[in-house]
C-alpha cells in the first residue's frame, strides 16, 4: 500500500477501514541467500540497501524482540554530518545525502528535521579547533557557517550570555543538522525492505553461528535452524555476545548512555544546540518534549539505566547554558547501551569466517548514520568489498594503528 | 551505585575512576607477538553479567581497586587491592 495525502483522506472519510500492516509476519524459511541479526536501524537498512541497491531479496532479519526496540528506540535522534578525520567525514556525508531523500525513498514519512544544529564554544582554542572542523566539512562538500557571539545571540537568545565561568564565545552553525523521528526510521525501513521481499522475523534469537571449514552456513535461532550463505552481525549493543558465537573477542566494551525528556512545552527551541563546556546538547522533539543528554556514565554497563550523578551533571549543564528550562518537569530518562570501540569509530568489516561480516562499534553516533551504515553493509556483503566511503572502518585497525579517533582522545574504550 | 573500598569503606561512586577491564593487569611481556598486544589494549570479553574492572579511588585512598561487579544489575560482590594481589 502506498502512503499519499489522498490516501489519508479517503481513508478518513471511510472509517479507517483500508490500512493494512505495514510488513508480513513470515515464518522463518529453511534457507536463505543472507540472514542479517538484528532488526534495527542498521540491520534493517542493510536489508533494504540489499533489496534495493542490489536485487538480493531472498534475506530475513532476525530480531531477538520487536523491530526497533534496540537503540534505533533509545537515543536522540540527532542527524549531522559534522565529521572531521578522513574516512568518517565522507561516511557522515553520504549518510546526510540519504537522509535528505529518505521520506520519498521511503514513501514513509521519518520527519526529518534539518533545523540547523549550533555546537557552541567558549574558549580560543575551542574556537580554533571548530573552524577547522568547519573547513574539513566544507571542504566534504558539506556546510558549516562561524557564528561570533552576536551570530549566536541571534539564533539562541534565550542562552545565558551573562555566564562568565562558561563565557559563549561563539558556534559553529551546521544548517543542514537537524534530527528526526527514531521509530518512524526503523519502521520506514521495516516497511520498504518487507515490500521488497525480505522476511522481517522477530522473537526470533539467534543462539549459536554456524561455520564449517572457516564458512559460514547459517545460524542457530530459538525458532530453527536457518541456512544462509552469508550472515550480517548488525546488533550494537550485544555485539560482544553474538561475535563469541563465532569464536570472535572484539575491541568493544559496552557502556551507557543516558538520554532525558520533558514534558511537551511550545516551540521553544528551534534548532539542535551543544554545549562546549558541560557536554549537554539538546533538542525539541515535534511533539513538544525537550530531548536531551550529556556523556557516558563511563563505566562497562548493560543496564539500560543510567546511574544519578550523571543525571545531576547533565541538569547542572543544561541549567548553566539555559537556565529558562528550569520549570519544565522530565517526564522520562533511559540509557542507551553503546558499543565503545578503543578510537569512537565503527567498524563495518569482513571477519576471519567467511561470508560472516560484521557491523558494529557505533559508540553514540549510531543514528545518524543507519542510512548509510546500510548502505555500505549491503555493498560489502553483496560484493564483498568494502563501500568506498566506509573503507576505514576496518576491524584490524587497532593493531595496525590505523585508528580514526575524532575526539583525538586516545585509543582506550572509556575515553570517548 | 557504590563501591565499597577495601580501605575507606562504602564509599559514592563519584570518588571513583573507571580505568577498563581486568586484562590491563595482564600486561604482555617486552617483544610479545603484535596480537597479544591488542588483545591486552583492545579486545574485551565484555560479558553481560560477571565481570572484574579496574578502578582508582581518586577522591579516597588512591589505591588502585579490582572490582568483581555485575554489568547487568550493578551489584558489586567484591572489592580488592590490586597491590595486595600482585603480592
Amino acid at each position: 500500500m502506498r502512503y499519499s495525502g489522498l490516501k489519508v483522506i479517503t481513508e478518513g472519510l471511510f472509517g479507517n477501514k483500508g490500512w493494512k500492516p505495514a510488513w508480513r509476519e513470515p515464518s522463518p524459511k529453511a534457507e536463505y541467500d543472507m540472514v542479517i541479526i538484528g532488526g534495527g536501524g542498521h540491520g534493517l537498512s542493510t536489508a533494504y540497501y540489499l533489496a534495493r541497491n542490489h536485487g538480493i531479496t531472498n534475506v530475513a532479519v532476525l530480531e531477538k524482540g520487536y523491530l526497533g526496540g534496540g537503540n534505533v528506540g533509545r537515543n536522540t535522534t540527532i542527524v549531522r554530518a559534522n565529521y572531521f578525520l578522513p574516512g568518517n567525514s565522507e561516511f557522515y556525508s553520504h549518510s546526510l545525502k540519504l537522509w535528505e531523500g529518505l521520506e520519498s525513498e521511503l514513501n514513509y514519512n521519518v520527519m526529518h528535521s534539518q533545523r540547523g544544529l549550533i555546537n557552541l564554544f567558549h574558549s580560543d582554542g575551542q574556537r580554533d579547533a571548530f573552524v577547522r572542523r568547519g573547513n574539513a566539512m566544507i571542504n566534504q562538500g558539506d556546510d558549516a557557517i562561524l557564528l561570533d557571539r552576536e551570530g549566536v545571540r541571534e539564533h539562541l537568545p534565550y542562552l545565558d550570555f551573562d555566564n562568565t565561568r562558561f563565557p559563549i564565545y561563539g558556534g559553529l552553525l551546521h544548517p543542514r543538522g537537524g534530527s528526526a523521528r527514531h521509530d518512524a526510521v526503523a519502521w520506514g525501513y521495516a516497511r520498504g525492505a518487507d515490500r521488497r521481499g525480505v522476511d522481517l522475523i522477530q522473537n526470533c534469537e539467534v543462539t549459536g553461528i554456524d561455520i564449517e571449514g572457516g564458512v559460514v552456513k547459517g545460524v542457530q535461532t530459538t525458532r530453527g535452524v536457518i541456512r544462509a550463505k552469508k550472515v550480517g552481525i548488525v546488533v550494537a549493543g550485544r555485539s560482544s555476545q553474538v561475535a563469541a558465537m563465532a569464536g570472535m573477542r572484539l575491541p568493544i566494551e559496552s557502556h551507557i548512555l543516558q538520554a532525558f525528556v520533558t514534558e511537551g512545552l511550545k516551540p521553544v527551541i528551534n534548532h539542535v544546540v551543544s554545549f562546549g563546556m558541560g557536554h549537554f546538547y539538546i533538542s525539541q522533539s515535534d511533539k513538544g518534549g525537550l530531548v536531551f543528554g550529556g556523556d557516558l556514565d563511563f563505566y562497562a554497563s548493560y543496564a539500560a539505566r543510567g546511574n544519578l550523578p550523571m543525571v545531576e551533571h547533565v541538569m547542572e549543564a543544561g541549567m548553566t547554558l539555559m537556565p529558562m528550562i528550569g520549570r519544565a518537569k522530565v517526564l522520562r530518562s533511559w540509557g542507551g547501551i553503546m558499543d565503545m570501540s578503543p578510537d569512537g569509530s565503527p567498524v563495518i568489516d569482513r571477519t576471519h569466517v567467511e561470508g560472516l561480516y560484521l557491523n558494529c562499534g557505533w559508540n553514540y553516533g549510531g543514528f545518524k548514520a543507519v542510512p548509510a551504515s546500510g548502505w555500505c553493509m549491503a555493498h560489502l556483503m553483496a560484493t564483498g568489498e568494502p563501500h568506498e566511503v566506509a573503507r576505514k572502518f576496518r576491524l584490524d585497525r587497532f593493531s595496525t594503528g590505523h585508528l580514526l579517533d575524532e575526539e583525538g582522545t586516545g585509543s582506550q574504550h572509556n575515553l570517548h | 551505585m557504590r563501591l565499597t573500598c577495601p580501605l575507606c569503606g562504602e564509599r559514592d561512586r563519584r570518588e571513583f575512576y573507571y580505568y577498563g577491564a581486568e586484562d590491563y593487569l595482564h600486561r604482555p611481556s617486552e617483544g610479545a607477538p603484535l596480537a597479544e598486544w591488542d588483545n591486552y589494549l583492545h579486545l574485551r570479553d565484555n560479558p553481560a553479567g560477571v565481570t572484574k574492572d579496574l578502578w582508582y579511588h581518586e577522591a579516597g585512598c588512591s589505591q588502585w581497586l579490582l572490582v568483581t561487579r555485575n554489568t547487568v544489575t550493578h551489584e558489586s560482590s567484591a572489592v580488592e587491592l590490586v597491590a595486595e594481589r600482585k603480592a
